[in-house]
């Protein structure tokens, strides 16, 4: 077969579908990590308050008195609502911008400079304002996760051709018709690239809200079980936190398979 | 063959455009003056910079001008500005979410025009075109000279009686550029449309056009226009005539390049 085809990727390598195999080296490397971790603590004589092992940590879930299913609602919450919230105001506040001039040309430099300030350090400010508990650390994951949404947004209104637009101009289509047909579906792949930025950084915003004052959640779980040194459970908290972001990911790259053309999609 | 007195479709008359920057004005087109009767294939060509594409933008009402007079449309060609507009650019600009046929389709949309009658337009159009088959692909599939015939078929999809074409096979290779002229040739044959063609490339504008308008570019002007008389119809052959040769070079020297 070989000596028929030069084409190297035709050679037999493993005998396995080229998706199937990609997956299946990506599981491999994961399992991998589990067990390097599993042999180091097992035969590095590691004391369990440095690092537990994985069995130790997965024991923590049915051990402990430490309400996980009610702490990991409740920090998925506040992830999700904010990220859907800065999703929501970014993408409807760059459309207002490309809709009008004035406006962007008002508030955009604005935002540009708010968005310097670094978010966490408002969280002690939106505790003083919103006290202590979910909303507070919703609006911290907020204000982290839709200055990406809204500048890439705003860059995908800006990128259309301008020839595009005056074929459909030379139409004389009206506003709408341009919005729709033209200037949202091509922004579309630069709103997923931001809104896959603010999905990350969404975690990261709620979790900081629940170090700095919270009474639920799983960032709140971590403080109360540092007291203890009960690391197992500070890294399952851990785990269960990134589970909470990739399902996040994985919710919205799933969405753009779904809408957005291969082709047009931005790498 | 316009011996007895016909209205012209398009007349332009001491047409007069400038740009402003700052106070610095740039004269983009002075004094051009021509007529273009319908059916006819127009080649407006000249160096970058002489205005052709301002020219094209004005046609297209895309733009306004200083002085002069533009009008398009005769009693026996009326002209609705606002749906007897098809134009193609020198990218295809074929929206890259929608297949082949969903983009031909788009200003058969933007017009509102009947669905059913537009697919069944859209399908000869594209098997006019060569693209066939190519209905359900989407851009990214077609190679450059593929979408650009996706773009000449989405700009005949509403029957516009005018069509505008700034230079739709610049980015073409050399090869596919000559197969595309001999293509274009073929489409206003078969639609009888009237085209505006603009280019830079001087063989194309003599071995397409029934008639050149020569810009020239500092200063802008009107340099020439000229009835281009080859043997019909034209084949590549044509290329190597002696007459293809004589208006090159006429172009050649009112372009200062002798």
């Amino acid at each position: 077969m070989s000596i028929l085809s030069p084409d190297k990727r035709s050679q037999p390598r493993l005998l396995l579908p080229e998706a199937l195999r990609r997956n299946s080296l990506a599981v491999l490397s994961h399992v991998a990590l589990m067990a390097a971790w599993y042999l180091f603590v097992t035969y590095g004589n590691v004391p369990s308050f440095v690092m537990p092992s994985p069995v130790d940590t997965f024991a923590t879930l049915g051990g402990a008195n430490y309400d996980w299913i009610r702490n990991t609602l409740v920090t998925a919450s506040e992830i999700y609502g904010g990220y859907a919230l800065a999703v929501l105001v970014g993408v409807i506040s760059a459309t207002a911008f490309s809709w009008s001039r004035p406006v962007e040309e008002t508030v955009m430099p604005l935002l540009v400079s708010l968005n310097m300030i670094p978010k966490v350090a408002l969280g002690p400010l939106f505790i003083v304002w919103f006290s202590y508990g979910i909303f507070p650390n919703t609006i911290i994951a907020f204000s982290i996760s839709f200055f990406p949404v809204l500048l890439n947004t705003a860059r995908g209104f800006r990128e259309v051709e301008p020839e595009l637009l005056e074929l459909v101009r030379s139409l004389r289509s009206s506003k709408w018709q341009i919005f729709a047909k033209i200037q949202l579906p091509s922004a579309l792949p630069y709103i997923f690239s931001g809104m896959k930025v603010g999905a990350i950084l969404a975690v990261a915003g709620a979790i900081v809200g629940e170090f700095l004052g919270s009474s639920r959640g799983l960032g709140y779980l971590m403080l109360q079980v540092q007291v203890t040194l009960d690391t197992a459970a500070m890294f399952m908290a851990v785990i269960l936190i990134t589970l909470i972001g990739v399902s996040l990911y994985g919710l919205v790259t799933g969405l753009e398979r779904l809408v957005v053309v291969r082709d047009a999609r931005v790498q | 063959m316009s011996a007895h007195v016909t209205e012209p479709f398009i007349r332009v008359e001491s047409l007069r455009k400038a740009y402003h920057r700052g106070d610095e004005a740039f004269l983009a087109i002075s004094n051009a003056s021509f007529e273009v009767a319908a059916g006819e294939l127009v080649a407006l060509v000249g160096p970058s910079g002489c205005g052709k594409t301002t020219l094209l933008k004005i046609l297209a009402g895309l733009q306004d001008w200083d002085s002069g007079e533009v009008r398009i449309g005769s009693a026996a060609h009326p002209f609705d500005p606002s749906r007897d507009i098809g134009m193609v650019f020198q990218q295809a600009l074929l929206l890259k979410w929608r297949r082949v046929l969903q983009n031909v389709l788009l200003p058969a949309e933007i017009l509102g025009l009947p669905n059913r009658a537009s697919r069944e337009r859209a399908g000869e159009l594209l098997a006019m075109v060569g693209l066939g088959g190519f209905e359900d692909k989407y851009p990214y599939e077609l190679s450059g000279g593929m979408q650009q015939r996706a773009a000449i078929a989405r700009a005949l999809i509403h029957d516009p009686k005018l069509i505008l074409m700034d230079e739709p096979f610049g980015a073409l290779d050399a090869l596919t550029r000559e197969k595309m002229n001999l293509e274009l040739l073929n489409i206003w044959k078969k639609s009888g449309k009237t085209i505006v063609f603009v280019t830079h490339g001087i063989a194309e504008a003599v071995f397409l056009g029934t008639r050149l308008i020569v810009l020239t570019a500092g200063p802008a002007r009107m340099a020439d226009n000229i009835e281009v008389v080859l043997s019909e119809p034209r084949t590549l052959e044509v290329k190597t005539s002696e007459r293809f040769g004589e208006y090159t070079r006429r172009i050649y020297h009112l372009l200062g390049m002798d």
